[in-house]
């Protein structure tokens, strides 16, 4: 269960928003939305514990994020607006390396196998540089097909996608929805995500 | 807890087999900078051999010096960084292994190559082996100060002059005690009591300066 209260976030001396607050529990889906430059980006790091909250307050399971550290992050899978993906490396590595990262080491047959699920087969050994944007982001997607920390922060997660890239990510967040998993996610596009309702927060509304 | 650092390491030696250019680089200006000196001061092997230690270090300070920036850069702006410090591991750990890979390529081949550059300078052997082994245990200490450096101005505009304002000054012992200890081979004297504090210097660096580089990285994440 994730619990926020009363939340603030400031840039510069302007204000972003202030008093968010919210609760997600298990299985549930939350958008945030909000124009550009509303904070939403901002908001999501706060929750990862990357940036600290200027007010209010974060519960992973009724206890504060910021105590919880390393525990927290063990139930927390992020995806940044970056990719994070190595340019001198290929897909393969990369998927390889972002499980081991996250301490659920993949074989490399598994981890093929997820490539291909992500339309990346017969890329799988091309140095990341050569990818296109939308590639790039599949490589970093794939990460999620095998993700089984309940907790998703995704930022923007289907940008640069093709419309069949976007139905597997839909598949793949509603499946993770559908073991109990909690996901909070920006996105501009109308995305349709079966198995949960979704819930939206409107930042500077 | 430290197969982190093991898989840290293995990760950015893997990056950076991938670009030889970039170890190439601070290797060749190394032996640059250590090979003009010879060349300007001209031929009188006394002098020389005074001059020596001192500017083989120099040489070793100014080329790790080059490569620091580049610790922590590419992992920032491709957003790795972040992933690294969301990793369940404390993040300490983490630039461990980033410091010790950055020896690897960076630290490491300039202890290799020193031997050859002392030649230049007519160094006798023992002196030779000394100097070799002073950069060995004392060129891991450069990394893990640079790592603070690093972190600190991770992100800034011009921030590779800053770097080298900030760390330069917390070389010196490093220098120190590093040409001491080839100097002291060369008049004669054991250069035991220069290896130790160099040695000391490295533990130290290794053991306090990651924790600090990331609680710099966490603020230049934020």
């Amino acid at each position: 269960m994730l619990n926020i209260l009363n939340l603030a976030g400031l840039r510069g001396d302007q204000r972003l928003f202030q008093g968010v607050g919210f609760t997600l529990v298990a299985g549930e889906l939350l958008f945030l939305e909000g124009k550009n430059g509303a904070g939403k980006t901002t908001l999501l790091r706060m929750l990862c514990g990357l940036t600290p909250p200027d007010a209010g307050e974060i519960r992973w399971q009724g206890e504060e994020i910021r105590r919880l550290g390393g525990d927290f992050h063990a139930q927390l899978c992020y995806l940044g607006h970056q990719n994070a993906v190595k340019e001198d490396l290929t897909p393969l590595e990369n998927l390889l390396a972002s499980a081991h990262l996250a301490g659920e080491p993949l074989g490399e047959d598994a981890a093929l196998a997820v490539l291909e699920q992500v339309g990346m087969a017969g890329r799988e050994d091309l140095a990341c540089r050569y990818l296109s944007q939308g590639q790039k982001r599949r490589a970093a997607l794939a990460r999620l097909a095998r993700e089984r920390r309940p907790l998703w922060i995704l930022d923007e997660p289907f940008v640069a996608l093709d419309t069949q890239a976007m139905a597997w990510l839909s598949g793949v967040i509603g499946a993770h929805l559908q073991r109990g998993g909690l996901v909070v996610m920006t996105t501009h596009q109308a995305v349709e995500i079966s198995a949960a309702p979704a819930r939206r927060l409107r930042l500077g509304a | 807890m430290l197969r982190i650092v093991f898989y840290v390491i293995a990760r950015d030696l893997r990056l950076a087999l991938r670009r030889p250019a970039d170890v190439c680089s601070v290797l060749f200006f190394f032996i640059l900078v250590a090979s003009l000196f010879p060349l300007g001061v001209g031929p009188e092997a006394e002098i020389l051999r005074r001059l020596a230690p001192g500017v083989i270090w120099v040489g070793a300070l100014l080329a790790t010096m080059l490569s620091l920036p580049r610790m922590f850069a590419e992992d920032f702006h491709d957003g790795a960084l972040e992933q690294l410090a969301l990793a369940p591991y404390p993040l300490g750990l983490t630039v461990l292994g980033k410091t010790l890979a950055h020896w690897l390529v960076s630290g490491l081949p300039l202890a290799l190559i020193a031997p050859l550059l002392g030649l230049q300078f007519d160094l006798p052997p023992e002196a030779l082996a000394t100097l070799v082994f002073s950069v060995f245990i004392g060129t891991p200490a450069l990394s893990s100060i640079g790592a603070i450096g690093a972190a600190l101005t991770l992100g800034l505009r011009g921030g590779g002059v800053l770097l080298s304002l900030l760390v330069l000054p917390l070389y010196i012992p490093v220098l120190i005690f590093g040409t001491g200890a080839v100097d002291a081979c060369v008049g004669g004297a054991s250069p035991a009591a220069h290896l130790f504090l160099l040695a000391a210097l490295t533990v130290g660096g290794l053991t306090f300066a990651p924790w600090a580089a990331a609680a710099a990285l966490r603020i230049a994440l934020e």
